[in-house]
């Protein structure tokens, strides 16, 4: 199986309350913070090398690569993936203020035609725009099935489908999707049995809620592999974006409320002043 | 002209109510811009449902129990909305932001070429422009935004778009016929749902909310959430933390990538306060913490903190409240 895993960059999320809006309010700054993958299509890479291996035996079975559209120092980010054990990387060339959820799914869309993948793994959103459209914008220009939310991915040696579980509102479904076809994960596609392959034994546990690590060389053996450069203009993507995000305003802040100091005094400001219970 | 389209959501025969997160923001377009608006629901039972809904305001209510929108698939449901779109014209087409709106209205804005904002918590009109706001980076900022295509896709917060409850006017009810699914739509089989059992009331639309976090150590003691959470008839959350864990099922899981929440009162039951949590609840009117730790940034958003061991005070807070109750 050839899969093809999406990756964004953004600025760190444990420290979100520190990008800055900038003077003119027509951008935001990261500045001073570290970049990372963006967590759920980091997940989308484990995902997709679990798949595409024995687990026990740390065989790779399939191909993976993974895409991004960024500048060049991004190629950190696609370093990482590659020591993680994903076969090949591809950039193209992009500014983030170039990129809308549009942009971005022709992009993939002319590197899915190059490449022909089984499958497409995208995380289920980015932590940083959150808007939550690429993986079904995507699908619709290839005219693929679709499965967005999924928690759990079953594969057979063989077989032209997956089987995947979607945590949607009141519950769970369960639903058999043929390949090709594009799917995005929540964080629940770490669970330790979450991603079957038929190849690893089904009651092989990997170690849960962790992106596996990366041991030096796995590092040194990533600087050899492919990472190749692209441009919009060579691909031919079309790059009129459909969305105009022009100003941005910091959230409206809470009063700043007071310490009680016992659950009696807790209990009478809820009663009598808050009036919430 | 401006005319929106609000696309219903049918669950298990009935409508959801999130459907009607989606009429609070069509009133507010038409009063905004006077853009009069419509219901699309589909799916079984959807007939009756669609007399439920024909009480607030819409002009027309359209409906289909055809076969191919029996179980949901974006693959049928899509191109469904996008026809009725091309042929009655939209200019704003609206869901609630949802895992049902998040899965199927992008690829309503594909079918359209259209461009899209996603959980979006407030409109504006200015001139001719409708200006959206939505929060990014976690709730840390707001971003505003147009849409450049002459149709706009949009999914509202339901903490920010509640669901309309005032009735205004009989709409005209017309069954529509089916629409032919996209070709991916036979790649897509739904083996089966499982529902989620519950006796508490949904988290999304529960007036209290009691949540815990990796404080709580343990499954077991869980319960002492639910007992609050009961008596004040609310709902129970948790942190990502605490369903990693295993301590509760995952669509408890409040925040930025949890459900979003905005309740009359939120009590913060041993969790830090981590910035993908707070993005899912500090919309709430009242926040109370409770945390061992002082400088827990739960604290920095709560109106009412109490620095205290949760085993010893959240006993003593049933207590209290029980008291008081009386």
């Amino acid at each position: 199986m050839k899969i093809m895993v999406p990756i964004k960059r953004v600025s760190d999320p444990d420290n979100a309350n520190k990008v800055k809006i900038t003077p003119d309010g027509k951008g935001v700054t990261s500045e001073g913070l570290s970049w990372d993958i963006n967590p759920f299509d980091l997940y989308g890479v484990e995902a997709a090398i679990r798949l595409t291996e024995n687990g026990p035996k740390k065989e790779r079975i399939g191909e993976v690569f993974v895409v991004t559209l960024g500048p060049q120092d991004v190629a950190i980010q696609l370093r990482r993936c590659l020591a993680m054990g994903a076969e090949k990387a591809i950039r193209i060339e992009a500014q983030d203020t170039q990129l809308d959820s549009w942009v971005v799914a022709r992009t993939l869309a002319k590197i899915f035609e190059m490449e022909k993948p089984d499958l497409i793994i995208l995380g289920k959103a980015t932590v940083d725009g959150e808007s939550n459209q690429v993986a079904q914008i995507l699908a619709n220009i290839l005219n693929l099935p679709q499965a967005t939310f999924v928690a759990a991915i079953s594969h057979k040696p063989q077989e032209p489908f997956i089987t995947v579980t979607r945590e949607v509102d009141g519950g769970v479904i369960k639903a058999k999707v043929s390949m090709p076809a594009v799917i995005s994960v929540s964080e629940r596609i770490l669970g330790s049995r979450a991603v079957q392959n038929g190849i690893t034994p089904d009651n092989f546990d990997y170690p849960s809620d962790n992106v596996r690590y990366t041991p030096l060389p796995m590092i040194k053996k990533a600087e050899k592999k492919p990472l190749e450069q692209k441009t919009l203009a060579e691909l031919g993507v079309d790059t009129s974006m459909k969305v105009d995000y022009f100003a941005f305003l910091p959230p409206p802040a809470r009063k700043a409320g007071i310490k009680v100091d016992s659950v009696e005094t807790l209990v009478q400001k809820l009663k009598n002043e808050a009036k919430v219970i | 002209m401006a005319r929106t389209l609000i696309v219903g959501e049918m669950f298990e025969g009935k409508v959801r109510k999130p459907t009607l997160c989606g009429v609070t923001f069509a009133l507010k377009l038409k009063e905004l811009k006077g853009a009069p608006f419509d219901i699309l629901l589909p799916g079984k039972g959807s007939k009756e449902g669609a007399m439920e809904v024909a009480e607030f305001g819409a002009e027309r209510v359209f409906y289909t129990e055809a076969k191919e929108y029996e179980s949901y698939k974006a693959e049928s449901y899509a191109p469904l909305v996008a026809g009725v779109v091309k042929k009655v014209g939209y200019d704003t087409v609206c869901a609630t932001a949802n895992i049902y709106g998040k899965d199927l209205m992008p690829r309503v804005a594909a079918i359209l070429d259209a461009g899209m904002a996603s959980d979006i918590t407030q409109v504006e009109v200015s001139g001719s422009e409708t200006i959206y706001q939505r929060p990014i980076y976690a709730g840390n900022v707001i971003a505003k935004l147009k849409i450049k295509t002459p149709i706009s896709i949009v999914t509202v917060r339901q903490t920010d778009f509640p669901p309309c409850e005032t009735k205004s006017g009989k709409s005209a009810v017309e069954e529509i016929p089916a629409e032919k699914p996209l070709t991916s739509a036979v790649k897509v089989e739904i083996l089966g749902f499982e529902k989620t059992q519950s006796t508490r009331p949904e988290l999304t639309e529960a007036k209290v909310v009691v949540s815990g976090g990796r404080g709580l150590k343990a499954k077991e003691n869980f319960k002492m959430i639910e007992d609050l959470a009961d008596l004040l008839g609310g709902a129970v959350g948790a942190t990502r933390a605490a369903v990693d864990a295993g301590m509760v099922p995952n669509e408890l899981q409040v925040g930025q990538t949890g459900k979003i929440v905005a309740p009359d009162l939120y009590i913060a039951v041993g969790l830090s306060g981590a910035i993908q949590h707070l993005a899912g609840m500090k919309g709430s009117k009242v926040i109370v913490a409770i945390n061992k730790d002082e400088e827990a940034p739960i604290f920095s958003v709560a109106d009412y903190g109490l620095v205290a061991d949760l085993f010893q005070a959240v006993p003593k807070l049933i207590q209290e409240i029980k008291r008081v109750k009386e």
